[in-house]
């Protein structure tokens, strides 16, 4: 390297008159940091820019179509009339009264008592959770067990962080008929066998996109096991937590014995409250761990945005009031997505599809394998099927989804290549649409 | 974290969680866990903060809260509503573009086309980030790494050197001159030795981080110096990180220069912006950096792996309060011209009162603060035994004391400039006018005393 560097030096004098005069050569050395390197592809962009180029029926990404309740727009207008301070800087580590409703209505739930300044902290949006969490715990040559399919950002996140991604797939059960998210399963054997001397953490999401599953106590408890057996830590991703049908119950691997602190949770008001415009997320852990991600924090975007995160203070007093009760938007929404869901489902069947029902969350997926199709496209025949059969499926039918193998690793991709994603958190008539379109194509087979 | 803490911290914890025939076993476990799971590399040493000290020390109503840099006067009416009129439509509410919401990057590209004089490609030459701070990290986990040097500027905003040793680089200071002699000192007295800064400046040099107008000196770069330091990293084929978050706060007689705006420096300058400084809106947390393609993609690949989109509502209501402004860019009107000539009074009344005191102030030409010199005060601080710096001692003693509060200058500079920069305090005057008067009369009582 130190010669490359003189070299490279001398050729920069050469250099010196020309740069003047063209303000083309810029610099003869490396520009970007070599943390950014392979982390720059990213599906969304490529996908949501051809859904609009098209105007295509959107049940691609995942947010809503809709508003989000009254109740939470009306504390987001009252924190905007609220007074000068509302308008600047708050703590940095999570305005005082979210941190505290936050503390207040989690410690219940978790069954632990959530300090609201030592295991909190407030960020923009989970993606920066996320993001705070690799950053402060994962070291170069660490590996991060990461479960498949995954959300995409936990790959490139780890190797932003200098780490290793290893994968453990979910797998369809054995003889089952696999028509449900809880059907699809972690094999204990599977997931000991990733575990090495460098595993530093294993990254778990439930409800998870984009397979819809909720994981059972069981299921936790084999994965805490492993964790408290190989002194790992767990990084959850739980964003979808109301959303769960069919009386499925979220739980929280927090809550299970010797779990508290070594599991840092992840959350998100725009998921929580129909908002993903408002980046406001937290994670909630042990102190320990907090600290080191308010150091990252501290040194990266510092504050969050104050009247946002005054509105969510105002959502969480709300729901803590309202909890359990038929009011509550956390028992609301997911009433209203259980009936969404049900009705993509009928629909995707009445055309011969055999969706996977998820048990949370507000995406489907389903089998395409069936559909005889010629893609007659001049696009790259490496790209996996999915991805090709969404992007003619957005050109040629106007309707939008999402390849299933974008949150696999390379590795499993071509095992999962055969299933596309729908988002149901849409209007009925999005989903009407969405139906209309389906149909005629059915009819025309 | 010493291995004596963390033994006492598992037995805490052990004393708390644990029945006690398992204590042992559990405590061993836990102090294996803890010993294990220490922060990252990254982040070794930079767990310390000025702001998380001194907001905490100030936040008692009591105290007259000149320190940290925020206004207490509320920003444009129209800001406000833009913002409530945004949430009311329900796709604002939801993510947006994440590069940048397209009705803000077009109107930042409107904005600054003028002020550059040149196109500026809204999708590809703009970043909208969480505030000026996540235009900075982005711009040094981008472009910065192990390896690299970064020359940062005393007295430097002091995020600057965490992020750069986060980046895994060495910071490289050099520290602004007070030119001798001078009676009424203003902050163009302040000045980068060519010699010593050209000294500075490596084969390993990957930028230098410039601030104009400075915080805390409120130094407006002219365009000489600004050449000078063009020269230089043209010469040694650097990159220049510009933050220019104060870049509407001028006072008369003085010119903000975008050093991007030079003879080859558009395709090797990051410039970094806030809307928080710019419609005193601190608490929006939104800010842009506008540079070159080939630089601003490798910060948008960092935006997309760490927050990826900003708020879309707050987002509208900038791109919005930047319309306004653009049609009334030159005239009084324009909320760019007008904060400037409201805070160029409050400087004049802050410099009269510290004067008075029997203080002297350096004379801000650009931004809200205000350095001002304290050994003419004569506070005897010898009996406070810590390792601290003057300042340090001195901004506590008066909070406590006379419930005045400042930030101690030496926050902003390395170890070896502590001594040029002890004695000095910054005060901040976006503040109410009420707020101003109350810092008066302080000092008007400590004058006497």
């Amino acid at each position: 390297m130190g010669i490359i560097r003189n070299v490279a030096a001398s050729v920069i004098v050469i250099r010196q008159s020309s740069v003047r005069n063209n303000h083309k050569i810029i610099m003869s050395r490396r520009l970007h940091a070599r943390r950014t390197d392979g982390v720059d592809k990213n599906v969304w962009v490529e996908f949501t820019q051809l859904a609009a180029d098209y105007k295509a029926v959107n049940l691609g990404q995942g947010f809503p179509d809709f508003s989000p309740p009254q109740f939470i727009q009306d504390a987001f207008c009252k924190a905007i009339n609220g007074g000068p301070q509302m308008h600047q800087y708050t703590r940095a580590f999570g305005h005082p009264p979210l941190v505290k409703n936050l503390a207040k209505f989690f410690s219940r739930i978790v069954g632990h008592d959530i300090d609201p300044l030592e295991d909190i902290l407030v960020t923009v949006g989970a993606y920066q959770a996320l993001f705070s969490a690799f950053q402060a715990l994962v070291d170069e040559g660490d590996e991060v067990i990461i479960v498949e399919p995954f959300f995409d950002c936990y790959q490139p996140m780890v190797v932003m962080a200098g780490g290793k991604a290893v994968y453990v797939p979910l797998r369809p059960r054995e003889g089952s008929t696999v028509l449900s998210s809880g059907d699809w399963v972690l094999s204990a054997e599977e997931l000991a066998s990733k575990i090495t001397p460098r595993t530093k953490a294993i990254v778990i999401n439930t409800p998870n996109n984009p397979l819809g599953k909720v994981y059972k106590t069981e299921e936790l408890q084999m994965i805490a096991d492993l964790c408290i057996k190989h002194n790992l830590l767990c990084i959850s991703d739980e964003v979808y937590e109301w959303l769960t049908y069919d009386g499925a119950k979220h739980v929280k691997i927090a809550s299970l014995p010797g779990m508290w602190e070594r599991t840092v949770t992840i959350g998100s008001a725009g998921k929580t409250f129909s908002a993903t415009g408002w980046k406001v997320g937290w994670v909630i852990s042990s102190e320990h761990l907090i600290k080191h991600m308010k150091t990252i924090h501290q040194n990266s975007v510092y504050h969050c945005a104050t009247a946002a995160q005054e509105a969510v203070a105002h959502g969480f007093e709300r729901e803590y009031e309202m909890f359990g009760k038929p009011e509550s938007y956390f028992k609301q929404l997911p009433a209203m997505l259980h009936h969404k869901r049900e009705k993509l489902a009928s629909c995707l069947q009445s055309v011969g599809l055999q969706p996977i029902m998820p048990e949370g969350g507000y995406f489907m997926i389903t089998d395409v394998s069936s559909i005889k199709v010629n893609l007659n496209d001049q696009s790259n025949t490496d790209e996996p099927f999915d991805f090709r059969f969404v992007k003619w499926l957005i050109k040629e039918k106007g309707l939008a989804t999402i390849p299933v193998s974008a949150f696999y690793s390379p590795e499993h991709r071509k095992e999962f290549d055969k299933y596309i994603r729908f988002c149901f958190v849409k209007e009925d008539s999005t989903l009407e649409a969405a139906e209309d379109i389906l149909r005629k194509w059915s009819q025309q087979e | 974290m010493s291995i004596a803490r963390q033994v006492l911290t598992c037995s805490r914890f052990a004393c708390r969680l644990v029945p006690i025939n398992c204590r042992r076993r559990f405590c061993t476990s836990q102090h294996i866990m803890m010993s294990r799971h220490t922060h990252t590399k990254r982040i070794e040493g930079l767990d310390q903060n000025v702001w998380v000290s001194f907001t905490s020390l100030a936040a008692d109503p009591s105290v007259v809260n000149l320190g940290q840099g925020f206004p207490d006067i509320p920003p444009p009416s129209y800001i406000k509503e833009g913002l409530a009129k945004a949430t009311s439509e329900d796709r604002m509410n939801q993510y947006t573009r994440g590069f940048g919401h397209p009705s803000l990057v077009k109107a930042l590209s409107q904005v600054y086309g003028k002020v550059y004089g040149r196109q500026i490609d809204p999708f590809k030459e703009i970043l909208v980030t969480v505030g000026g701070y996540g235009s900075l990290f982005s711009t040094m986990q981008a472009l910065v790494e192990e390896g690299d040097e970064v020359i940062i500027i005393e007295p430097f905003f002091d995020c600057y050197v965490p992020m750069v040793r986060m980046a895994g680089a060495k910071p490289v200071l050099i520290p602004l001159r007070l030119k001798p002699g001078k009676k009424t000192i203003t902050s163009a007295d302040w000045f980068l030795d060519p010699d010593e800064l050209s000294s500075k400046f490596n084969s390993k040099t990957k930028a230098i981080i410039i601030n104009t107008p400075n915080n805390p000196i409120g130094k407006i770069f002219t365009r000489d110096e600004l050449q000078m330091i063009a020269d230089l990293c043209i010469k040694h084929d650097t990159l220049c990180f510009s933050d220019e978050v104060y870049e509407w706060l001028v006072y008369k007689g003085h010119q903000h220069v975008k050093i991007a705006t030079l003879p080859g420096m558009w395709d090797r300058t990051i410039t970094i912006s806030s809307a928080g400084k710019t419609f005193s809106v601190t608490g929006w947390k939104l800010g842009w950096s506008i540079g070159p393609e080939h630089l601003i993609k490798h910060l948008q690949t960092v935006m997309q792996n760490t927050v990826y989109t900003c708020a879309t509502p707050l987002q509208e209501a900038v791109a919005q309060g930047l319309v306004l402004n653009y049609e009334l860019m030159g005239k009084p009107e324009c909320y760019f011209t007008s904060l400037a000539e409201e805070l160029e009074v409050k400087r004049d009344r802050l410099a009269t009162i510290l004067q008075e005191a029997g203080m002297t102030p350096v004379i801000p030409d650009g931004g809200y603060f205000m350095l001002v010199d304290v050994t003419s005060l004569n506070v005897d601080l010898s009996h406070i035994t810590d390792d601290e710096a003057y300042d340090y001692k001195f901004v506590k003693w008066m909070i406590k004391e006379k419930k005045l509060a400042a930030i101690p200058v030496t926050a902003f500079v390395g170890d070896e400039s502590r001594k040029q920069f002890e004695k000095y305090i910054r005060f901040c005057f976006i503040k109410q006018d009420s707020t101003l008067e109350a810092a008066g009369n302080i000092l008007k009582n400590w004058a006497k005393s």
